[in-house]
């Protein structure tokens, strides 16, 4: 079987920061991690292809430093990596990125049909969860977001269990299909010794917008419906009552509760505290 | 030194963004942007430039030094664009703006705004009613309607609610291929509703449902989404849809525009909206809508929905959240917050650090590489406040802080905050619930 791996090369989010006077973005000296979520996709594209046969191909979309990301992944042990690069695809939004992505994968696909293909449930960078949709729905394959397990997979369907916010769903797709996963799907592995010294002498492809035939009109600035119109630091959540508990500990907890219930913030009448419905 | 771009004159055709070799410019809000950490003034962006709208400061040897000051404005749109980007400038949104950004308030083209009530298992995610209050606000500020859409199957006992949280018209599409939620057939109705009636702007819920059948509609109509917005607006002039959303894990907030595209879309992220009042026997004009459904062509079957418990329940959808970190300083001290929540009915939770301590499971953490949660009522027992933390959690209605040091981030966003000894102020803290609300109780 063919496994394809969508893999964005991301900043590692908890250093970005907005620079308070100029409200733009302090990237410099943040460090690049693969996106986590996309790397619980790659684990199990290898975990199926340790299981059943068959390869992985990994594809990105990014700047040429992200090659990096592409030779880390290889490490865990993927047969195949294709960067997609051009000053053409800078500014994507979502629909323009899914555009690039699923165009490259239609390729890919010519000549090495597809079973399934593999994303994150969402890039920690954007958040936006929306790449992995749009590139199903340009292939035209089912999509099965929020995975936390394949329970089978079969010549031509896979068994999924998706979480909700009320409960796990169970669905089948037939293949080929696109699964985003969450990362209660598997425990990630450490590359192995074979793979790293593999992954060291590979060289990732590169594709840029002459390898393709694109409609240069569905990508980077012009494809993209949405712009960002504004950036800023978000609103400090204004401070509250801080109250000093080492001299009299039960004293400043009793004025705390006291107060809680005056405000009916927690309230005496236990029904009462199911609220909203 | 850095590269300066003259507003007036700058027409936003983005050559200059294509030009740069190290990418230090961005075509915000279409206007050229520098940044100024990355320029390293090469110049580039400033010979490429057709309106003369950038200059280098301060370089004598830059060809375009002696610019004249009117020729940006002297620059005419109607003529030719020089070839170098002729090819980018031909989509312009800025010249394009005014003819499709801003369509005719309550006209009958891409009119209207949508909210898609999502029905499932027999619920409503209360997030509908939140959007069609946030519904009201938007479309009153555009002067359109406000509209319902049901999809589902047996969906009858859902149409007079969304009348009462304020829909003044409802579409309905009510067929058994929508019993269980698949993207396919949702989408497939959804996509259709919104060809035929051109909404102007569509609303759902961000959450597993939203997320994954807005996107695959947008792909569908060829359209902009915004993904978990927590503010949205309407420009005053040109009436377009301000989408406010949080990105890189909430370290900053961005606010998007779909300037060229309609419908505009946005999933709104639960429990942050206001929910309206509900006016019970409200009515308003009811559309059945008949989509003809082939079960043989839809590719997903639903094979089983396991309901998780009260307890299982996922975080997000916690009323009173005690939460711990590493200041409880081992896994037997969880006796502490679990007593705490016991006698609050409330769900446990913690920051990373108690996660990779053991004490508590994956599926308990409240952060960013965790789950983000607004309850009523959270508190944060010995829990510093990293911005990762703070991010899953600083949107909850009320938050209660204890920590043993007085610079710790978590007070700065705590309601009350309780400088002590948690081993001390923690149990003080149960005996007084638990005193007073047996005494309630009681009564």
């Amino acid at each position: 079987m063919h496994f394809v791996v969508c893999l964005k090369q991301v900043p590692d989010t908890s250093e970005v920061r907005i620079d308070p006077i100029t409200n733009t973005l302090m990237r410099e000296g943040v460090p690049s991690i693969i996106n986590p979520y996309d790397a619980h996709g790659l684990e199990e594209a290898i975990r199926l292809k340790e299981k059943v046969g068959g390869k992985v191909t990994i594809v990105s979309m990014g700047p040429p430093q992200a090659k990096e990301a592409l030779k880390k992944a290889m490490t865990f042990g993927a047969d195949r990596a294709i960067l997609l690069s051009d000053r053409a695809f800078g500014g994507s939004d979502s629909l323009a990125t899914a555009y690039i992505l699923s165009s490259a994968i239609q390729k890919i696909q010519e000549t090495d049909p597809i079973d399934l293909v593999f994303a994150g449930k969402e890039a920690i960078d954007g958040d936006t969860a929306q790449t992995g949709p749009g590139i199903a729905q340009r292939l035209d394959f089912p999509q099965l977001t929020y995975a936390i397990k394949i329970q089978e997979l079969t010549e031509t369907t896979v068994t999924v269990e998706r979480k909700t916010e009320s409960g796990r769903q169970i669905v089948q797709a037939q293949l080929p299909a696109l699964i985003t996963v969450e990362k209660e799907l598997n425990d990630l592995r450490y590359a192995s010794l074979p793979n790293m010294m593999k992954a060291a002498a590979y060289e990732p492809e590169v594709w840029d917008v002459k390898s393709l035939s694109f409609d240069t009109k569905k990508m980077g600035l012009k494809g993209s419906p949405t712009s960002v119109s504004r950036i800023f630091a978000p609103p400090g959540r204004s401070g509250g009552e801080i109250m000093d508990g080492t001299k009299d500990p039960a004293a400043t907890v009793a004025t705390v509760v006291q107060k809680l219930f005056q405000q009916n913030i927690i309230m005496v009448n236990p029904l009462a505290k199911g609220g909203k419905s | 030194m850095t590269v300066a771009v003259d507003k007036t004159k700058c027409i936003g055709c983005g050559a200059c963004v294509v030009e740069c070799p190290i990418e230090a410019l961005d075509l915000i809000d279409g206007l050229a942007v520098v940044n100024p950490q990355k320029c390293n003034d090469n110049g580039k962006c400033v010979i490429v430039c057709p309106t003369n709208a950038l200059t280098l400061p301060n370089q004598p040897d830059q060809p375009k030094q002696a610019l004249d000051p009117e020729a940006g404005s002297k620059f005419d749109l109607k003529e030719p664009l020089p070839d170098t980007v002729k090819d980018y400038a031909q989509d312009n949104q800025k010249k394009t703006i005014s003819a499709q950004a801003a369509p005719v308030a309550g006209g009958d083209v891409w009119s209207g705004v949508w909210v898609i009530i999502e029905y499932s298992n027999g619920k409503v995610a209360p997030v509908s009613w939140e959007l069609l209050g946030e519904g009201r606000k938007l479309a009153d500020s555009i002067g359109c309607g406000l509209c319902g859409v049901i999809t589902g199957y047996q969906v009858d006992s859902v149409i007079p609610e969304a009348f009462a949280y304020g829909a003044e018209k409802v579409y309905v599409v009510d067929h058994p291929a929508l019993k269980d939620y698949r993207t396919e057939p949702y989408a497939e109705a959804i996509t259709s509703l919104v060809t035929k009636y051109q909404p102007e702007i569509i609303l759902m819920g961000a959450t597993s449902m939203g997320r994954d059948v807005f996107p695959a509609i947008a792909t569908r109509v060829q359209t902009g989404l915004t993904a978990d917005c927590t503010v949205l607006g309407i420009d005053p002039e040109t009436k377009l849809l301000q989408q406010t959303r949080p990105a890189f894990g909430g370290n900053i907030m961005a606010t998007i525009l779909c300037r060229t595209s309609r419908p505009q879309m946005a999933t709104v992220r639960p429990r942050v909206m206001a929910m309206p009042e509900r006016v019970e026997g409200r009515e308003g004009e009811l559309i059945h809508e008949d989509i003809p459904f082939d079960e043989s062509t839809i590719r997903t079957k639903v094979l089983e929905f396991i309901s998780s418990d009260a307890k299982s329940a996922f975080l997000d959808k916690a009323e009173i959240i005690v939460a711990v970190g590493l200041g409880i300083a081992a896994k037997r001290n969880m006796v502490l917050a679990e007593e705490l929540a016991e006698v609050l009915g409330a769900t446990i939770a913690g920051s990373r650090g108690a996660v990779e301590a053991g004490w508590l499971t994956h599926d308990q953490q409240v952060g960013q590489s965790g789950t983000t949660v607004r309850p009523k009522v959270y508190i944060a027992i010995g829990i510093s406040g990293a911005i990762q933390h703070l991010v899953g959690m600083e949107t909850s209605d009320f938050i209660i802080a204890i920590n043993n040091d007085p610079e710790a981030t978590i007070l700065k966003v705590a309601n009350y905050g309780i400088v002590g000894d948690l081993f001390q102020i923690v149990p003080a803290m149960t005996a007084e619930f638990k005193k007073r609300l047996q005494h309630g109780v009681a009564n």
